[in-house]
């Protein structure tokens, strides 16, 4: 199939960037849409000009590295995919494709579509952890039943990779699901209710410092999610705050 | 030199006590003065980097991705194996240790595997205390799976996400240093060289992939977490910027690279599609549980599918062969991966693979599902004989056990493996060899530690599923941060290393030399053209079968494709931005030597072992013979070309274990 | 506990906070009004209640007015961060293809209700302080004795182009409502299994009080 392109070329995070025309020829529909950029970049190598750079590891749908806002949407138009698991097979020939990086003040761009995710490093250093020593010297792993259902919806919210997607969709730029990802990971476990008032406050203290918008409920994050993070998680993260504002 | 691998005295049970109890401490008060480098934030270097900072060294991480949490620990779906016997199905340390030793061909070292062993245990008691949601039960307790190659259910895990969950538990104890500002993280880094001062590593060189900046970083000891190089076969599972250059570079610094040959080819991922494909996508061996694999026994019939004439669900049961079954009645499609590829490659040679180029097998859920199906009609008092639902309730349950995985298949290949079944072909996963180390983690260069599976470890020439995770954690949590102390005992009034030395300069040097030639070269053709090149040489002639011949071709087409890479290749770009073409550069140079000194070392081999299978040497039933003569370790010192490398043998004593014919029949 | 005001979540529950107490005057002033179709009597006796009864006028209405501002204004300081979030702005964005128009446009409709809210306070509220507290006049009733509050209201909805602002101005109102009432509970933490059934609740009474209102404001239109 033949494509066009519509790729934000940006040198660094210093200059202004633009959006710029790419044609495209002899995409499969086999081809995931990141093998597409890579047909690009070879042509582009080829012709002396410089690739488009993108972020991009583990291309399995697990790593969270890959990014990408395409025709309006992160990680494109398919369902619970990440882009590197998008196929080529949900575009027709003849398409044009708008390829934007994730945006967010918190989100800066480092280059064409390369951002900076750092900002959610910073929330986990705040509180993303229980405080056990690595030392081995903890009790026996059966020592404490957790019910099943508990530690399955602790499980599932913990399958969040860090994308990002949901601040990009999200209209506002609100990092709450991921926040209320980690939050309620933890808060459903016995092992993190002990230091629950103080990881939630000291995270969601966190998440506003980095300048981050506030969720207004518009429920984009979870339609985007590609690991379909719940917004119960934004719900519970808002009871857990409520509560450690209270006791706090 | 002789190879000390340092093993302590004493029966083989008491050895890590004993070891433990005799080592030297360093004083909490002199930890604050020591610093210690950590290189690769994956499961090995994310735990001993939170484990060094909670002990108190000053610990400065190192990783190419943009966050720790995105190393490629993450990708691992399956599961992580400790013998608790929480099944009381008779597992136990020795039972770990013997399946573990015997899995790898009786290529690993005793003691490494025995201590392993012993630790399992305390690696699921730590994941829990951080809050890793592993898989329960409805009593609340933690649920276990099998894995290929044992006869015990030891592999606790985290639906198909047990990599990402551990090395999420590791990452948020890093988090926790990270805060306390006892790790100092460098995300976007890459290090490109290791700076010996005095016989002993002392710092690495490293670019800011962002920047483009070269910096050097001093520290007492430097601690390599950095993963496998199964990407010098371009297509992998692995992530693509997993990388042998800290490896590398460490090799040609003086550590000795043991066992390059051994690479696992996993026998469950996803077939290549075409030309275009940029990596492979692994399912995760936990489907061998319910999945039956097969190939059409007619040729008519494999003929007519690949036409598309005719549909795998069409062929009847007597017309399919169910090759594991057939072969290996005891284990069936349980048999370790390298039995289970290899005998995947035997029946796509012989010309019976079901998809376009003939390289695929069938996975097959539908007795799985037929026999689910019954059992769930059974326990709600439904009909078992009404087929319809039969299926949809078997679907249900192996929806649940795999959706995840099933899903990724679907949205890769476009095809529904509820209704038809997998086609699947091995693809390259896990090295086992890696750089060499002694009982304590430590390369032959002082200071200069190996951890996971950058040190060529513990599985020996095979590695069991779920065990990597296993050694990972167990290095970096359990091992590692006691041997440690041991070396920095004595470097309690060295001081801070100052990195404007002589040494420095060097390193940096070289590092800024390469650099420059990449980026001026402005060759004709790009770094995934010579990625690709040598991807084809290593998989046609190093990778499932291997013959002297091949192999001799290879080491003089590497040679040769090194030599063009250099002469031809075309970096975009400049040094001081953003330049990942540049990175890609630099890994794939250490690749294309790489890539030689694996041939060299297949080709000294003369047996088959293993993933390494040398097609000189099987039975007559076409299975890997072993000779006791080259039970050792191959360690190979650098000589400045990889075919002039020397080869150092450890021998390899088993002492607690009698070395039998490993057979899975 | 300041802190935790001036922090996302805490702005986030004093909106929702806000919301419910808006929803229930809603209601109330829905109740109020629907009499008004069934009895002139009744409508006048309320309306005569709520206009001079102590507690409501000197202690609800304040609170009414504030609670209102409260949600203009946090609704805007809401607004500007969320857009100071993300300086640049996406070339193409489609957001109808995971959020709802009302959920993305809360503001618009939001001022649309405030303007709306500047014409009622014209017609009603400010002839009715005029009356009662400049003029002085608490009888609530006219020259010749009757109450005024059902002559005054039918008087009010003669003018087709008020009756088409005030039906218009509920299209709005309905329209921020059906996201608002489930976003509200969303906010205050509640999302368990009651969820779905809140939210058909959510969009009956969105769409059910607002179309009660049109459906007053052209009774008596066509009705005087």
């Amino acid at each position: 199939m033949k494509l066009t392109l519509k790729i934000w070329r940006q040198k660094n995070a210093d200059t202004k960037g633009k959006l710029v025309d790419y044609q495209i020829d002899g995409i499969e529909g086999d081809m995931s849409f990141l093998e597409m950029l890579d047909v690009l970049n070879e042509q582009l190598i080829n012709k002396g000009e410089e690739p488009v750079a993108f972020d991009h590891d583990c291309r399995e749908g697990i790593c969270g590295t890959c990014s990408l806002y395409i025709n309006g949407e992160a990680h494109g138009p398919d369902r619970l995919v990440t882009t590197c698991q998008l196929h080529m097979r949900m575009f027709n020939d003849g398409d044009t494709i708008h390829i934007e990086p994730f945006r967010a003040t918190a989100f800066p761009v480092i280059k064409d579509l390369v951002v900076d995710r750092s900002s959610f490093d910073r929330i986990q250093h705040a509180g993303g952890f229980i405080s056990v020593n690595t030392s081995g010297n903890t009790i026996d792993a059966n020592a404490i039943p957790i019910n099943k259902h508990d530690a399955d919806t602790a499980f599932e919210s913990a399958t969040c990779i860090g994308c990002g997607a949901c601040v990009a969709s999200c209209k506002n730029s609100s990092a709450m699901l991921f926040v209320g990802a980690k939050v309620s990971q933890f808060a459903l476990l016995p092992q993190g209710k002990i230091e629950a008032t103080e990881r939630v406050l000291n995270m969601v203290k966190q998440m506003d410092e980095e300048g981050f918008g506030n969720c207004t409920n518009t429920g984009a994050c979870e339609v985007e999610c590609p690991k379909g993070i719940s917004l119960e998680n934004i719900a519970r993260l808002n009871r857990e705050y409520l509560a450690a504002g209270l006791k706090g | 030199m002789a190879l000390d691998s340092k093993i302590p005295e004493g029966p083989l049970a008491d050895k890590w006590t004993n070891y433990k109890n005799n080592i030297n401490l360093v004083n909490p008060a002199n930890k604050r003065n020591i610093d210690v480098i950590v290189v690769g934030t994956g499961l090995a270097g994310g735990s001993a980097a939170a484990t060094l900072a909670e002990l108190g060294y000053n610990v400065k991480a190192f990783c190419f991705q943009d966050s720790p949490r995105r190393a490629h620990s993450i990708a691992a779906q399956g599961g992580i194996n400790a013998a608790k016997n929480y099944q009381g199905d008779g597992d136990s340390t020795y039972r770990l240790f013997y399946d573990t030793v015997k899995g790898g061909d009786y290529r690993s070292r005793e003691a490494n595997v025995y201590r392993l062993a012993e630790v399992s245990a305390n690696i699921i008691d730590q994941c829990v205390a951080q809050g890793v949601p592993f898989a329960r039960e409805y009593g609340g307790l933690l649920d276990n799976r099998s894995f290929g190659g044992v006869l015990v259910s030891r592999t606790f895990y985290a639906a198909g996400q047990t990599g990402q969950q551990l090395l999420l538990g590791a990452y948020s104890a890093m988090n926790r240093q990270i805060g306390r500002g006892k790790i100092k993280m460098y995300n976007r880094h890459e290090m490109l060289d290791v700076v010996i001062v005095d016989g002993k590593a002392r710092g690495i060189i490293a670019r800011n992939l962002v920047t483009g900046e070269i910096e050097r970083h001093s520290a007492h000891a430097v601690v390599l977490g950095t993963g496998g190089y199964g990407n010098v076969f371009f297509l992998s599972t692995n992530a693509m910027g997993s990388n042998v250059t800290a490896a590398w570079k460490a090799h040609k610094r003086g550590a000795f690279f043991a066992n390059p040959c051994y690479t696992q080819i996993h026998p469950t991922c996803i077939p290549v599609s075409g030309d275009h494909q940029s990596k492979l996508t692994l399912m995760s061996e936990s489907l061998r549980n319910d999945g039956r694999i097969w190939v059409p026994k007619n040729m008519e019939d494999v003929l007519a599918i690949r036409e598309g004439k005719l549909k795998p669900t069409a062929i009847p049961e007597e017309n399919r062969d169910y090759y594991l079954e057939r072969r290996y009645p005891a284990f069936g499609n349980l048999v370790p991966r390298d039995v289970a590829s290899r005998a995947a490659k035997e029946r796509c040679d012989a010309g019976y693979g079901v998809n376009k180029t003939g390289e695929a097998v069938y996975l097959d859920f539908a007795s799985a599902i037929e026999r689910y199906g019954k059992e769930q009609a059974t326990v709600r008092h439904l009909d078992v004989n009404d087929k319809a639902l039969v299926k949809k309730l078997g679907q249900e349950v192996i929806r649940e056990k795999y959706g995840n995985l099933f899903q990724m298949y679907e949205k890769i290949v476009d095809q529904d493996p509820y209704n038809t079944p997998m086609m699947i072909y091995p693809a390259v996963h896990y090295t086992m060899g890696g750089l060499w180390v002694d009982y304590n983690l430590m390369t032959n260069v002082p200071g200069l530690y190996a951890i996971g599976e950058a040190n060529f470890s513990d599985h020996g020439a095979n590695r069991l599923g779920a065990s990597a995770l296993m050694q990972g954690l167990a290095d970096g949590y359990f091992v590692l941060p006691y041997t440690i102390g041991d070396y920095l005992s004595k470097d309690i009034r060295t001081g801070k290393i100052p990195t404007n030395t002589p040494e420095f300069d060097q390193a940096e040097k070289n590092v800024k030399d390469s650099l420059d030639h990449l980026i001026n070269n402005k060759g004709t053709h790009s770094v995934d053209h010579f990625h690709k090149r040598l991807g084809k040489i290593m998989w046609n002639k190093c990778g499932m079968a291997r013959n002297a011949q091949g192999l001799q071709e290879a080491i003089v087409e590497i040679a040769e494709l090194r030599k063009e890479f250099w002469r031809d290749v075309r970096v975009p770009g400049t040094q001081n931005e953003y330049n990942e073409e540049l990175a890609k550069a630099m890994r794939v140079a250490d690749y294309l030597e790489l890539g030689e000194l694996f041939a060299k070392d297949a080709l000294q081999r003369e047996e088959s072992a293993g993933g390494h299978f040398r097609e000189e040497y099987q039975t007559e039933e076409g299975e890997a013979l072993r000779r006791p003569e080259f039970q050792y370790v191959a360690a190979w010192e650098f000589k400045g070309e990889p075919k002039e490398a020397v080869l150092h043998k450890e021998e390899l004593k088993y002492e607690n274990i009698e070395v039998k014919e490993r057979s899975y029949k | 506990m300041s802190g935790i005001l001036n922090s996302s979540i805490g702005r986030k529950f004093a909106m929702a906070l806000s919301a419910f107490f808006l929803m229930i005057f809603l209601l109330q002033h829905f109740a109020i009004n629907i009499l008004s179709v069934f009895s002139a009597d009744t409508f006048n006796e309320a309306s005569h209640f709520m206009g001079t009864f102590w507690v409501v006028q000197y202690v609800f209405q304040p609170i009414l007015i504030l609670g209102v501002l409260f949600h203009f204004v946090m609704g805007m300081i809401l607004e500007i961060r969320n857009r100071n979030a993300r300086k640049i702005a996406y070339v193409k964005n489609n957001g109808s293809a995971n959020s709802t128009w009302m959920s993305r446009n809360m503001i618009w409709t939001g001022g649309a209700i405030l303007l709306f809210l500047g014409l009622h306070f014209y017609d009603f509220w400010l002839p009715e302080i005029n009356t009662k507290f400049i003029e002085g006049d608490m009888s609530g009733t006219l020259a010749n004795g009757e109450y005024r509050y059902f002559e005054e209201l039918q008087h009010k909805f003669v003018d087709v182009w008020r009756v088409a602002l005030y039906c218009l101005a509920f299209v709005f109102l309905a329209l921020h409502l059906l996201h608002g009432f489930s976003s509200a509970f969303q906010s205050v933490g509640a999302n368990n299994k009651y969820t779905r059934g809140l939210k058909g609740f959510g969009k009956a009474y969105a769409i059910i009080i607002p179309l009660g209102f049109i459906f007053i404001a052209l009774y008596h239109h066509f009705n005087h």
